[in-house]
């Protein structure tokens, strides 16, 4: 009887240690691709980039205020789309949500030509290397990540901001 | 479920056919046989035999050798699918594979694409497949090395005389056995290497049993294999990614967190010359034009010591200078980085020379960084040009008039200048495109002359890591390793015995039959002894 149940535990053993294997590599092979994009509920990861003026912007030290992190390009014409309402609504949560405006990477003069053709004044920085971009896995322009004052991901909006509603409901969100 | 008490006295384990000690038949229908299936020594394959809970199930399921065999099978006319079309791996990267394959292949790409054959190799039910392989791998050889070395561990001298009447080589003559041929016997044995024991007057000679255990040693290193295969799932084992990097670019390597950056100082293109290169590639060279005889990249490798947050910004110290060839990779760390492909003659930079219309003076050239562009140019004497817009990858206008870029890449650059001249302080607009050039505001006394062009090469690298490498190596010299064990060597015995007035002669081996009977007779050469004879005719 004994002996058995000694059977019993070592073929259970061996095939929980099976299938927890095949379990696990499954599981990696199938969330392979979208592993490395981020999801609403995530801590948004800490980051580091100096903006126009030469200020640094760290996102931890946005800690108590809500963030609309913003990825854009001047090429892309829903970018362009919502700027003005971003602008706007910059002016309106002063204190309370901050925008970073993050470029993929394209020329200072593109840039600041582009913030000064749209009257922009929320800071901007360029990410240089990509490294932002990549760490949010961000793939179509513009996205913008909703961070809440505790910085946790609470939306992540792929595609254009057509109406100033929708950019100030963002807004209402995040609002400490 | 009892054990099984032999005749002998010896406790077999339920399931056994053969009495793992003197060899007779437990079981009725081996008792009928006339030669015993020797294969598991008769030995209980204990799978067969429990089967009360789901864990007993599961385990006997994939302890069937059927069952393994079949997975096989599936596995091989699944794998064949895949080689039917091409993968989605090797179509080209600028068509969608829900495009891509209806149209080149009309409805049956459509099909194959919509049950997922377009990328098989990565599909879970054929990752499945070979999981179910793993794990039957596993049970099958444990359910069957473990009682089979029981079986031979515990195996009697003087085997039970039915055992050795259905053994395939057989004799049995009345008489004794007369020690002078005994001493010959055990002499040529040793000679042949044969371990001899010997028990009441009965002689097992055995050699080679190790061989037994190949098939295992075998099957241990397929699993090992397999589980380097799999440990290329998990972060930081296995890293192949594609860089594009432009000459004079630095940039982050990928797969490195951000530890390592690569620049590409150049990239050269030499092709094998007539006359200047041995005259064996002169046939090649005039029939197809051009061959290459070298892709390279001078590579300066940088370590990144501010490497804190995405988006700091990098203080690189350099790591060293390298030149990545063909099948000459740059190696650090557990990296190599391979010359994988490249894109010549990208616009870097546009040459304008500010010119006057009527007189065709010129008054400065400006050059225009196709990626970092200046706001302002000063020509000096009171002359400048200043950008006022920068357009990549020009496609039209705006409603509004507005120029329009539809990607960051300069594949079709466009300008919008103004020109700043001692005449006109205010400036002329002009807006310029290759070949082109349009005066939005009105006629300009001014021109921006096209004068050259900067063009520089692309080139693609591949960043490679692979640290199951060794696994897999180790997987396969273990396979080798069982599958000689099992292949050049034999298992043979040899029984003895007397009894009741008779001798009685049997032989055993896993393969090469004949052998063994060569063996056995040149042992028997000069002696009174029977020489056993296959019953086996077929």
């Amino acid at each position: 009887m004994d002996k058995k149940k000694k059977r019993l535990y070592i073929r259970t053993a061996i095939l929980g240690v099976l299938a927890g294997l095949v379990i696990y590599t499954l599981y990696t092979n199938l969330t392979k691709e979208s592993r490395g994009t981020l999801e609403v509920g995530e801590k948004a990861p800490d980051f580091v980039l100096t903006d126009m003026n030469g200020k640094q912007h760290r996102l931890s030290d946005y800690e108590g205020k809500g963030v609309f992190l913003n990825f854009w390009g001047t090429w892309c014409e829903p970018c362009k789309k919502e700027m003005p309402h971003m602008e706007k609504m910059a002016q309106e949560y002063a204190g309370e949500v901050e925008i970073l405006a993050v470029n993929v990477g394209e020329s200072n003069f593109q840039v600041q030509n582009f913030a000064d053709q749209y009257g922009l004044t929320f800071p901007i920085a360029i990410d240089k290397s990509k490294e932002v971009m990549n760490t949010y896995g961000v793939n179509p322009l513009p996205t913008t990540f909703m961070i809440t004052p505790d910085g946790t991901i609470d939306q992540i909006v792929i595609g254009g901001l057509i109406a100033e509603d929708q950019v100030r409901a963002l807004f209402e969100q995040v609002k400490p | 479920m009892g054990k099984v008490k032999c005749e002998c006295g010896h406790v077999n384990p339920h399931g056994t056919i053969l009495c793992e000690s003197c060899g007779r038949s437990l079981t009725d229908e081996a008792k009928k046989e006339n030669l015993v299936d020797m294969r598991y020594e008769g030995s209980a394959r204990r799978s067969q035999t429990y089967n009360k809970t789901i864990i007993d199930k599961v385990w006997n399921f994939f302890s069937s050798v059927k069952v393994g065999i079949w997975i096989i099978v599936l596995i091989l006319v699944a794998a064949s699918f895949g080689t039917i079309l091409p993968q989605e791996f090797y179509i080209p990267s600028n068509v969608g594979p829900e495009v891509y394959y209806e149209d080149v292949y009309g409805w049956f790409g459509k099909i194959y694409y919509m049950i997922g054959f377009h990328d098989l190799y990565n599909s879970i039910w054929f990752s499945a497949l070979i999981a179910a392989l793993g794990v039957s791998l596993v049970i099958c050889s444990l359910d069957r090395v473990i009682p089979l070395y029981r079986a031979l561990k515990t195996q009697r001298v003087d085997r039970h005389e039915s055992f050795m009447k259905k053994q395939r080589l057989f004799a049995e003559q009345p008489g004794s056995l007369q020690e002078a041929d005994m001493e010959k016997v055990r002499a040529e044995l040793k000679k042949k290497h044969y371990k001899i024991r010997e028990k009441n007057g009965s002689l097992l000679a055995e050699k080679n049993r190790f061989s037994r255990w190949g098939p295992y040693v075998n099957h241990i290193g397929l699993i090992l294999f397999l589980f380097g295969a799999m440990l290329r799932s998990v972060q930081g084992m296995y890293v192949d990614e594609l860089l594009w990097i432009r000459e004079g670019e630095t940039m982050q390597i990928p797969g490195t967190d951000g530890e390592y950056y690569v620049k590409n100082d150049q990239f050269t293109l030499e092709n094998y010359e007539e006359g200047e290169d041995s005259e064996v590639f002169n046939e090649a060279i005039n029939r197809v034009g051009t061959v290459a005889k070298n892709y390279q990249t001078d590579a300066i490798l940088y370590r990144d010591e501010n490497n804190g947050l995405p988006g700091a910004k990098p203080e690189l110290s350099e790591v060293k200078h390298d030149d990545i060839r063909v099948n000459e990779p740059m190696k650090f760390d557990n990296f190599a980085v391979y010359q994988t492909s490249f894109r010549q003659d990208e616009m870097k930079a546009m040459h304008f020379a500010l010119t006057n219309k009527e007189t065709g003076r010129e008054f400065g050239e400006v050059v225009v960084d196709l990626f970092d562009q200046q706001a302002m140019y000063d020509l000096g004497n009171g002359y400048k040009v200043e950008l006022l817009g920068y357009y990549p990858d020009f496609d039209g206008f705006t409603e509004e008039g507005e120029p329009i870029s539809k990607s960051p890449l300069p594949n079709k650059p466009a300008f919008l200048f103004n020109m700043i001249s001692p005449e006109k302080p205010d400036g002329e607009v002009s807006f310029v495109e290759i070949q082109n050039t349009m005066e939005p505001l009105g006629e300009t006394t001014y021109k921006m002359a096209f004068k050259n062009l900067e063009t520089r090469d692309v080139s693609a690298l591949t960043i490679r890591k692979d640290l199951t490498l060794p696994i897999l190596s180790i997987g396969g010299i273990i396979f080798m390793i069982g599958v000689i064990q099992g292949a050049y060597w034999n298992h043979r015995r040899i029984w003895i015995r007397e009894k009741d007035g008779s001798i009685y002669m049997a032989g055993h081996t896993n393969k090469n039959w004949h052998g063994l009977k060569r063996e056995i007779h040149t042992i028997l050469e000069g002696t009174a002894l029977p020489e056993p004879e296959d019953r086996q005719t077929d």
